[in-house]
């Protein structure tokens, strides 16, 4: 009987699962011999901050939230990308530094759009 | 069960000997996974018991956990408002067996300095089982290093089966508590009976 060159990784991954299952096994052997599981109303609850949880986790939310995501992404984004603009201005090429000018523009587009929606106007 | 004197010999001889029993208790007392709550000021001290200068890891219990699902051991460091009660109560419940309390400080013990405060529980163990008591206002880190240690000993000598094991391997003993309600004057009910009852007065006529 031979063994291929690779034959010893079979033994180890063997031996990696025996590794981690024996723990449980043994744990789960000793709760049935000794230490009997008591599951309980507070005990499975699934929130674990003293508190008791009121309702259920599927609530709608407003999807006016939509309006301020894309707020912060203008001004984020803005941010995120002008102070590189703004430290290598020198060096660039009038094709990149038009490609930017245009990529201010679709964001300036964006709060021109929000203008008009009256997001700003106090309601 | 192996005699003493030959496990005395064989232990002179490089062979060390064990049972399952002291196995057991020998792990659990070395894994006291404190859940990572605090009440009021005990719980600084509780804070300063876990950094190097008093080092509560030396005694394996420095993993402070911030679930009651993966700790066994609640310090209960600080003033017990009526308000909290039920939240501990129902902490303790979640915990997985086997589980430990120590009351830390006179706040925890009966409301110290606090006990005529309307608001203040007399006394945690009024609710739950509590293993060791420390006094002070706050005890020192020394002192919850003690209650450490009392804890392990009495862990060590916990028997794995018979009537007088604990409560986590006899399964007629319940695995919750019941959690207080807010009442009209006071918590519903005052404490729990199984647990804790007033002592009887008695008046001088």
């Amino acid at each position: 009987m031979s063994f291929g060159p690779y034959s010893f990784l079979a033994l180890f991954a063997l031996a990696g699962v025996v590794f981690a299952l024996a723990p449980l096994a043994m744990a789960w052997l000793w709760a049935r011999a000794y230490s009997p599981r008591k599951p309980g109303r507070v005990k499975n609850a699934n929130y674990e901050c003293g508190l008791e949880s009121k309702a259920t986790g599927w609530v709608q939310f407003q999807t006016q939230y939509y309006l301020y995501g894309i707020v912060f992404l203008i001004f984020d984004v803005e941010t995120v990308f002008l102070l590189p603009f703004a430290a290598a201005f020198k060096g660039l090429s009038t094709g990149a530094c038009a490609a930017m000018l245009v990529f201010i523009l679709l964001l300036a587009e964006g709060l021109v759009w929000l203008c008009a929606k009256g997001v700003w106007a106090r309601k | 069960m192996i005699e003493e004197g030959l496990r005395n010999e064989l232990s002179r001889q490089g062979v060390v000997t064990t049972t399952l029993e002291e196995l057991y208790n020998w792990g659990r007392k070395n894994s006291l996974w404190p859940l990572q709550f605090g009440l009021a000021c005990c719980a600084i001290e509780m804070i300063a018991a876990s950094m190097a200068r008093f080092d509560i890891a030396r005694f394996g219990a420095e993993v402070f956990r911030p679930s009651p699902r993966q700790a066994d051991l609640m310090i209960v460091a600080g003033t017990v408002t009526k308000k909290m009660a039920p939240q501990i109560v129902r902490l303790y419940n979640q915990m997985p067996e086997p589980k430990y309390v120590i009351a830390m400080g006179v706040c925890a013990i009966s409301g110290g300095p606090f006990k005529e405060g309307y608001n203040v529980l007399k006394g945690i163990d009024r609710y739950l089982p509590v293993d060791v008591h420390i006094p002070g206002c706050p005890p020192r880190p020394e002192a919850l290093l003690h209650a450490l240690i009392t804890l392990q000993k009495k862990i060590e000598n916990q028997r794995l089966t018979g009537p007088d094991r604990p409560r986590h391997l006899d399964g007629e003993a319940p695995g919750e508590f019941p959690v207080p309600d807010y009442g009209e004057h006071d918590l519903a009910p005052p404490n729990n009976p199984a647990v804790w009852q007033p002592p009887p007065m008695t008046r001088d006529e």
